[in-house]
């Protein structure tokens, strides 16, 4: 759809700026997660009893984060490929969260 | 019975110089083709090819249920057919019936684009789908899979020695020619519209193929990874299903029915796209409730895949589990009911006429409507336990499949039919053959409803004598309704040639794709289209053909 | 942006009042109308394909959940035959080559050829690493007769040896357990290799477009949603890192 028929941009108003990340900030994200990968090696060896597992998937979500945002732009990406992103990740806590509802409570109510 | 108010006059109807069909000439420009218009005429043939083989096995199938003693076929040979009548039916034909046919060929035409996003994605879609289709027939030449097209656990990992892994991995690579055609339409929804086509004023069809596409991109890779791990237990022993290792068999059915259940969304959506189309032409009246029907799709879309254990009740799945599905199984049957109302709204008021693609929507919504609400005596949970693994499910899932899905097929075929091939069909001989279906489908499948509220499990050759009065009227009804699906076939086939010569809109529809000649050109339009008007608007449509007839004096 | 730094980044076809000039790459396809179109297209749909990617290992992932909920003690028993230095190092390898990666997307739009080439060399070599470490990882376990199947061995476990000291001994059918770990550990490291191996090819044939110049003259679509697809997979590692190999507390070895 091209700017001459549609100025307004009317029918894809999901446009996103081209925007160049700067090898700045990609050294920054890459430092941080070299940090935290090794703030996670640290912490297994320490015993927080049920926070280990806790704290470890913690720190993983906050690098695929940065990774994602980053690394993968969707930081400056349109409203449509962040909505897609978003749904993936819904998609795959449905399967988890709704077969979990099933093995969870097998136990409940037997003695 | 009339037909349309003013048709256009066919009898100076041409055939355009030059069409997609020989825009260029040889096989190779066919099977290297990047046009959606070709690709969805390869995969209308290949799909035929493998629905009649479907169908041959549910010919044998009724063949051997004609009698109570299994006598026909042995009782292996019997799993083997009804295994593969399943899956071939599910993902050679269902699956990629109307999204792969009509869907290919008319989304772009519909919103005013040149070709789908990635053209060449598209072809890759139709050689994995051919591929799938080879590897089913190596199956079937080597001795069959025997497992029922659910792969239960830890019957299709230990216990059957019969090429379960042919038929996963055929499944797989089906399952990627339907994840690609998924892709390529929720981008080119979202990114190829014409100037002024906004999301409101796309046809319904595009609505109901987009929901379907969500569907396909986010639940098949599941099916995927599960096939995978079985073809892995059965060949190298890890056991993430097998029970005497640690692998709980439950969860196979979990991650199995996480797709398999918004299948059958993929399989409907796209049908119900093909009778808002077809319901809103032959009533002459925009579809009523535009919005809900376009929300209703999506909303099909996302609950359908809260709901999938609705499959498991009897299979050892927590009760309280199994009551929260059963409460979202109630939810997700009211966005089809909805759209059931509102087709029916439509054509409240309208002006109907009885062609063969209206015969084959009234069909549907008929059909659909019971096999929908059957579906809502087994999501309850009381009832699913006495109804369940009878034959009231072969029922009711071939009353949405066979008598919903298959139905709008065929409307969708009839009703293009003039647009893709430039022909018109034989109009008597086609209404004859959709109420032989129809009947031939009551026929067959009424009695399944009595004969699995009676108690005659499914998936069984041979069933006590009491049974055999309604497994005879079934099997007579097969009988009818493969005639009925073998005329469309022979009476199509001749109207490629001898058929009545159709013009741009035999129809009088909305909708771009009757804008252009038939066949269409390669480039769909000449120029982009400019759309500042709504779906479905018939006024506009008598004024424009107003317009044309004082011009052309 | 000033009218230097445009003009150095568009290069030739830059106009004086900073504004591209409509230039048509010959990659354009024409059911596009325009190249923004075809780039965005092409974007949205490799995210797509990631989402695909996302349900696959999705399904792993469950799997690894429930079971390592089941048979925690198998599993930590099994966990702890893995090795955490050779983990963190793979661990740092790939995140490394994802950061030569998003240089490599920079160096295209920046149209630098030379150093895109080099970013992409540098992407396959730590890759190459990556791989070169989970081959020495497969080996061991092999030697161990820790892969399930037939000749799995479950002696280290009921029996463990002098020197892994912070072992307890399992009971048998707890033992038998560790195979469901192992199931999981192969087939998780074992798809993500195989997409791993897929890049790879896939950027051979990246460096010897880019070293033809194909990438540094506007059309950066192909690496950018590489690039995607390879942090992709760096991101499944990191959650297969901490899931495989730090499931408990290593008291001080």
């Amino acid at each position: 759809m091209s700017y001459e028929q549609d100025p307004q941009n009317v029918t894809n108003p999901e446009h996103d700026e081209h925007h160049v990340v700067s090898p700045l900030q990609y050294t920054l994200v890459f430092v941080t997660l070299l940090t935290m990968t090794a703030i996670t090696v640290a912490a297994a060896y320490v015993n927080l009893g049920l926070l280990n597992p806790v704290i470890a998937l913690a720190i993983a979500c906050f690098k695929a984060c940065i990774v994602v945002l980053f690394f993968m732009h969707i930081k400056y990406s349109s409203r449509l490929i962040k909505m897609t992103v978003f749904s993936g990740f819904f998609m795959f806590f449905v399967l988890v969260m709704m077969t979990l509802t099933d093995y969870m409570s097998r136990a409940w109510g037997r003695y | 019975m009339s037909t349309i108010v003013s048709l256009p006059d066919q009898r100076t109807a041409t055939l355009p110089k030059k069409s997609y069909l020989n825009n260029e000439q040889g096989l190779l420009s066919w099977l290297l083709t990047g046009d959606h218009k070709r690709i969805a005429i390869l995969y209308l043939i290949s799909i035929t090819v493998f629905f009649f083989i479907g169908g041959a096995m549910a010919g044998l199938i009724r063949l051997e249920l004609l009698t109570p003693q299994g006598d026909l076929m042995s009782s292996d040979t019997y799993n083997k057919l009804f295994t593969m009548h399943g899956v071939v039916m599910v993902f050679l034909f269902l699956v990629p019936s109307v999204p792969a046919t009509l869907g290919n060929f008319f989304i772009p035409m519909m919103i005013g684009a040149r070709d789908l996003a990635f053209p060449r994605i598209n072809l890759l879609s139709w050689y994995l789908y051919t591929i799938a289709g080879i590897l089913m027939l190596t199956t079937m030449v080597l001795g069959g899979v025997d497992t029922g097209w659910t792969f239960t656990t830890p019957l299709s990992t230990h216990y059957v020695n019969t090429h379960v892994v042919t038929t996963g991995l055929m499944v797989f690579v089906a399952g990627f020619s339907s994840v690609f055609t998924g892709l390529n339409f929720i981008v080119t929804i979202h990114r190829m519209r014409a100037p002024g086509m906004t999301w409101f004023r796309m046809p319904l069809f595009v609505w109901a193929h987009y929901a379907a596409s969500i569907l396909m991109v986010l639940g098949t890779p599941v099916l995927a990874i599960t096939i995978v791990l079985v073809a892995l237990e059965r060949t190298i022993g890890i056991g993430v299903f097998d029970p005497t290792r640690g692998g709980d068999p439950l969860l196979f059915q979990h991650l199995f029915w996480f797709y398999s259940h918004p299948a059958v969304y993929i399989m409907i959506l796209p049908g119900m796209g093909v009778i808002s189309e077809v319901i809103s032409t032959f009533s002459r009246k925009r579809v009523f409730g535009y919005s809900a029907v376009a929300f209703s799709s999506v909303a099909i879309a996302v609950f359908g895949f809260f709901v999938w254990a609705h499959h498991m009740y009897i299979m050892g799945l927590s009760n309280y589990s199994a009551m929260v599905f059963s409460l979202l199984t109630m939810l997700v049957a009211v966005p089809s009911a909805i759209k059931i109302f509102n087709w029916t709204a439509t054509l409240y008021k309208g002006s109907i006429t009885f062609e063969t693609p209206m015969l084959y929507v009234f069909g549907f919504i008929g059909m659909f409507t019971i096999g929908g609400l059957t579906g809502v005596f087994l999501g309850t949970m009381g009832t699913d336990i006495h109804l369940t693994e009878t034959y009231f499910i072969v029922a009711h899932f071939h009353f949405v499949m066979v008598g919903g899905m298959l139905m709008a097929f065929l409307a969708g075929i009839h009703f293009w039919w003039p647009k893709m091939t430039g022909r018109m069909y034989p109009e008597g001989l086609s209404k004859i053959a959709a109420v032989i279906t129809f009947v031939g489908f009551i026929l067959t499948f009424m009695p399944q409803f009595v004969l699995g509220y009676l108690g005659m499990p499914r998936r069984y050759h041979a069933y006590p004598p009491e049974f055999q009065i309604l497994n005879v009227l079934s099997t007579a009804g097969a009988t009818v309704l493969g005639v009925g699906y073998m005329l469309p076939l022979l009476y199509l086939g001749w109207s490629l040639k001898y058929g009545a010569i159709a013009g741009d809109n035999p129809w009088q529809a909305t909708g771009l794709e009757w804008q252009t000649a038939s066949p269409p050109p390669t480039e769909n339009f000449a120029k982009t289209p400019v759309v500042d008007y709504e779906a479905y608007d018939y006024e506009r449509l008598e004024e424009m053909q107003k317009r044309e007839v004082t011009t052309v004096g | 942006m000033d009218n230097q730094a445009i003009n150095e980044t568009l290069g030739a076809g830059a106009l004086a009042d900073g504004h591209a000039e409509h230039v048509s790459l010959p990659q354009m396809r024409h059911h596009f109308e325009t190249e923004e179109q075809q780039r965005e297209a092409a974007s949205l749909g490799m995210w797509l394909f990631l989402l695909t990617e996302i349900m696959f290992f999705g399904g792993l992932f469950m799997a690894y959940l429930l079971y390592r909920n089941w048979y925690h003690d198998a599993f930590v028993a099994a966990s702890n035959t893995l090795s955490i230095p050779l983990g963190a190092f793979n661990t740092g390898v790939l995140i490394s080559s994802g950061f030569m990666m998003a240089l490599a997307v920079w160096a295209a739009e920046m149209r630098k050829k030379g150093l895109l080439v080099v970013f992409l060399v540098l992407t396959t070599i730590l890759g190459l690493v990556f791989m070169g470490v989970k081959y020495v990882e497969y080996k061991e376990k092999f030697e161990l007769r820790h892969v399930p199947g037939e000749s799995f061995d479950i002696s280290r476990f009921v029996n463990p040896t002098p020197e892994a000291r912070d072992q307890q001994h399992l009971p048998v059918d707890t033992a038998r357990k560790t195979e469901l770990f192992f199931s999981l550990y192969f087939v998780m490291t074992g798809m993500h290799a195989l997409h791993m191996i897929i890049g790879i090819g896939l950027l051979v044939w990246l460096i010897a477009r880019a070293q033809k110049g194909d990438f540094s003259a506007g059309y950066v679509a192909p690496i950018e949603n590489f690039a995607l697809y390879w942090h992709f997979v760096d991101i499944i590692w990191i959650f297969l890192f901490p899931l495989l190999y730090l499931i408990n507390i290593h008291p001080g070895r």
